[in-house]
């Protein structure tokens, strides 16, 4: 790394910027001055072209270290079965893992409640996050300050706020049921019943991402062109006119690069599930209610130890990602092309 | 003008930018808190030997002030502690340090349901304390649990669970029940059925917005913890669904649930706390280490209203093992340690001020245990009462899966019937769950 060093000493660098100048012609040299100006200018060739690699090779030696190598481990761990207390013990059974996740009612359980989960906190959580992205590109005072506002939830850990919202929600001593009780409403066992848990959890999801969406939102909305409103206003479109021929069809992409980042984020949901439950384990209530996929896999792994049947569940997690990313692919294709 | 409200505006948003990043550092110390509490006050210590312990729940070790008289007998000895606070969150991630053998404390405590699997598929790396532990100051049962099929002895006794029955006096009094611990004794001496009779005559006259007992798990493990045979039978292999045992244990504590005695709670949930708080409740099983719990959850005015009778028929709730893993450095000195810290001089000194009840017969004899009183039950002589409760404590065949086994049958199968499911719902849900994780 210190040839850059060496050579921006030797020949100060003209025309400014970090790369060095190259070594001026003109005028007379000697022979020693112009080996080393050869040498120099060999080494700035082998720096450019290697020292990028170098700069780089962290990333790719990590990814190596814990991206691919776990990969590959997992894939040839779910196809043994191997139990976490002896990981070295391996029994091969081919595709066993995986063809018994078809019968598995506990994945289907688990994939049915992250697509639910998926649906009732991605779909509210994106609408307000539009509508507050609205509200924040009209001039406000302090609008700054709440811009920092609406990135707080995301800030926090997810640990501190789903045990907030643990409390928020119980049963007997919530101040969510204490409300719902002052206005006549029985108390609801959010924990425990089917629909109510999902809901819960998903409230815990919106209420961390609906703030760092708006903000998304809200940074495309400030890059549309002010005159395309002054023209529609013109016209005499109306607020709501302009958000929904103005606004709307110029967030589009933004809007499909929420959705699929929200996609993938509510098929991994763990820590909200996880932390949810009251009994602390990862079965997600009582009745698998408010399993996730996620979470299944971290139960299978980490609580019942079976290393194979977790390793097989992770590979078909990555594989519905992956059938999920192509379809919003084409979708978005499609809707570029119809634009 | 112009510049102050830049300035106050600068300043709001300074503001928030602070308060979020408090908000942050405030998770982590969160997060931190699980593992780096409560190191050693002794600190620092250089040239001496280090010997750390990994432990869970409330070990009780520094409070009673063991490490203290330990480096005071051997100055050359500095002690160290993380704790972490559920064993749910401690078992996994020390039986993953334990199969990479590295990561590891130089003793690890070891809960009793999880004993079985550490004996079976880990004992290659613990070391055998049969040489430092004295095989004949512990219960044998205690002993036996923590000792390989070739004899070795992986784990030393810390405490054990032996269970009674906490109930409230005033409520028992205004349900028109007896009131004297030998006389409640009596009332459901020998069968788990007459304390359930019990529980309905009580449900009869209750006071209003109160429960005979607090959860249906509670009742449940307190039945199973009193049969010797109950998840595996004695060549290994699980036998829960078909034990007539199990299942009707099972049934009882539906059965019990269905009739309104029991409260919809699940233990150790911060509402089941606030139950305890709130006297909701009015007789729970209770071993030794609960009365521990109770006092730090009641209300002030709650103290002295508990008492401790017999139970039906005694059981072990609960209890640990230290154990040396190989790897550590001094391993040694840390089985010394583990041996000293579980010798029955220092366990009764921890009953005293923890309320963990020895596991060396020894100890029940020392005055600490025979004088122990405890706030909550007031002059009520726990120490005798839990020694009586121990000495009937049968030998119980433990599984390496214990753990998931009760839980399933509790998280996933009796909860359910207090919220409204039969009882058979309760144990297909249960056995589909267990059978599941049970499956390799």
């Amino acid at each position: 790394m210190t040839t850059g060093h060496d050579t921006a000493a030797a020949s100060p660098a003209k025309e400014g910027g970090a790369a060095p100048g190259r070594p001026s012609g003109g005028g007379p040299v000697t022979e020693q001055e112009q080996r080393r100006r050869k040498r120099l200018s060999r080494r700035w060739q082998r720096d450019v072209r290697w020292s990028p690699y170098a700069f780089v090779s962290p990333f790719f030696l990590l990814f190596l270290a814990f991206g691919l190598f776990p990969l590959i481990y997992t894939g040839w761990a779910s196809l043994h079965q191997v139990e976490l207390t002896a990981p070295t013990d391996m029994d091969w059974v081919g595709l066993r893992n995986y063809t018994r996740i078809f019968d598995d009612d506990f994945f289907w359980n688990a994939a049915e409640n992250t697509l639910w989960i998926g649906i009732i906190s991605t779909v509210p959580q994106l609408m307000m996050a539009m509508g507050i992205a609205h509200i924040l590109n009209y001039k406000l005072r302090a609008s700054t300050f709440y811009r920092v506002v609406m990135l707080a939830p995301y800030a926090t850990s997810i640990a501190a706020a789903s045990l907030v919202f643990v409390l928020l929600f119980g049963r007997d001593y919530g101040m969510i049921n204490w409300a719902l009780g002052t206005v006549g409403i029985d108390s609801i066992d959010w924990q425990n019943d089917t629909w109510a848990s999902k809901i819960a959890v998903s409230t815990i999801v919106i209420w961390r991402w609906t703030g760092y969406n708006a903000l998304i939102y809200l940074a495309a909305m400030q890059a549309i062109p002010q005159d395309l409103y002054e023209s529609a206003a013109l016209d005499g479109a109306s607020r709501w006119q302009q958000f929904f021929h103005v606004t709307l069809p110029s967030l589009r992409p933004t809007i499909l690069f929420t959705v699929v980042v929200s996609t993938i984020g509510a098929s991994q949901l763990f820590g909200e599930p996880l932390l949810f439950d009251a009994n602390k384990g990862a079965s997600g209530g009582p009745e698998h209610q408010f399993q996730t996929l996620g979470l299944y896999l971290y139960e299978q792994g980490w609580v019942n130890q079976h290393l194979g049947r977790a390793s097989a569940i992770a590979w078909t997690m990555f594989l519905i990602l992956i059938v999920i990313g192509i379809v919003n692919y084409v979708i978005s294709r499609r809707l570029r092309a119809s634009s | 003008m112009r510049a102050r409200t830049r300035i106050r505006r600068k300043a709001v948003v300074l503001a928030a930018v602070a308060s979020l990043g408090a908000g942050l550092l405030a998770g982590c110390a969160d997060d931190g808190d699980d593992n780096g509490e409560g190191s050693s006050s002794s600190g620092g210590g250089g040239g001496k030997t280090k010997i750390t312990l990994g432990l869970f729940g409330t070990a009780g070790f520094e409070e009673s002030g063991l490490y203290k008289e330990y480096e005071k007998l051997h100055p050359d000895i500095d002690i160290q502690q993380t704790v972490v606070e559920r064993n749910e969150n401690y078992y996994p991630a020390l039986l993953n340090h334990l199969t990479t053998n590295s990561g590891l404390q130089d003793i690890q405590m070891v809960e009793v349901g999880n004993i079985a699997e550490i004996v079976q598929t880990q004992s290659d790396k613990l070391l055998d304390l049969s040489k430092y532990g004295k095989e004949g100051d512990y219960l044998d049962w205690k002993w036996q649990q923590a000792t390989t099929e070739g004899g070795q002895t992986i784990g030393v006794g810390t405490d054990v669970g032996p269970m009674a029955i906490c109930y409230r006096t005033d409520l028992f009094k205004a349900a028109g029940l007896p009131t004297d611990r030998e006389e409640v004794g009596k009332l459901w001496a020998g069968s788990w059925e007459k304390f359930v009779d019990v529980g309905n005559q009580y449900q009869g006259k209750a006071p209003k917005g109160t429960t005979f007992l607090d959860s249906p798990g509670g009742l449940l493990q307190a039945i199973l913890s009193s049969e010797e045979d109950r998840f595996y039978d004695s060549s290994g292999e699980v036998i829960y669904k078909t034990n007539p045992a199990v299942k009707d244990a099972f049934d009882l504590t539906a059965q019990a649930a269905e009739d309104g005695l029991i409260g919809n709670q699940t233990q150790f949930q911060p509402a089941w706390d606030t139950t305890i708080a709130n006297s909701k409740f009015a007789a729970m099983s209770c071993p030794p280490w609960m009365l521990g719990y109770i006092k730090g959850k009641s209300k002030p005015e709650a103290a002295g209203k508990w008492d401790i009778a017999q139970a039906p028929k005694s059981g072990n709730w609960g209890g640990s093992f230290l154990t040396v893993p190989k790897s550590g450095k001094n391993t040694e000195e840390a089985a010394k340690l583990a041996a000293w810290l579980t010798a029955p001089e220092q366990q009764a000194k921890l009953f005293g001020v923890q309320g963990s009840f020895p596991s060396t017969p020894a100890a029940y004899e020392s005055s600490e245990v025979t004088s122990a009183k405890n706030d909550m039950t007031g002059d009520a002589p726990i120490g005798t009462i839990f020694a009586e409760a121990a000495e009937n404590i049968p030998v119980q065949t433990i599984g390496p899966k214990d753990q998931i086994i009760q839980q399933g049958l509790t998280d996933n199968g009796v909860v359910l019937v207090t919220q409204g499911k039969s009882a058979k719902e309760a144990w297909d849900n249960a056995v589909k769950t267990i059978d599941n994780a049970l499956d390799q």
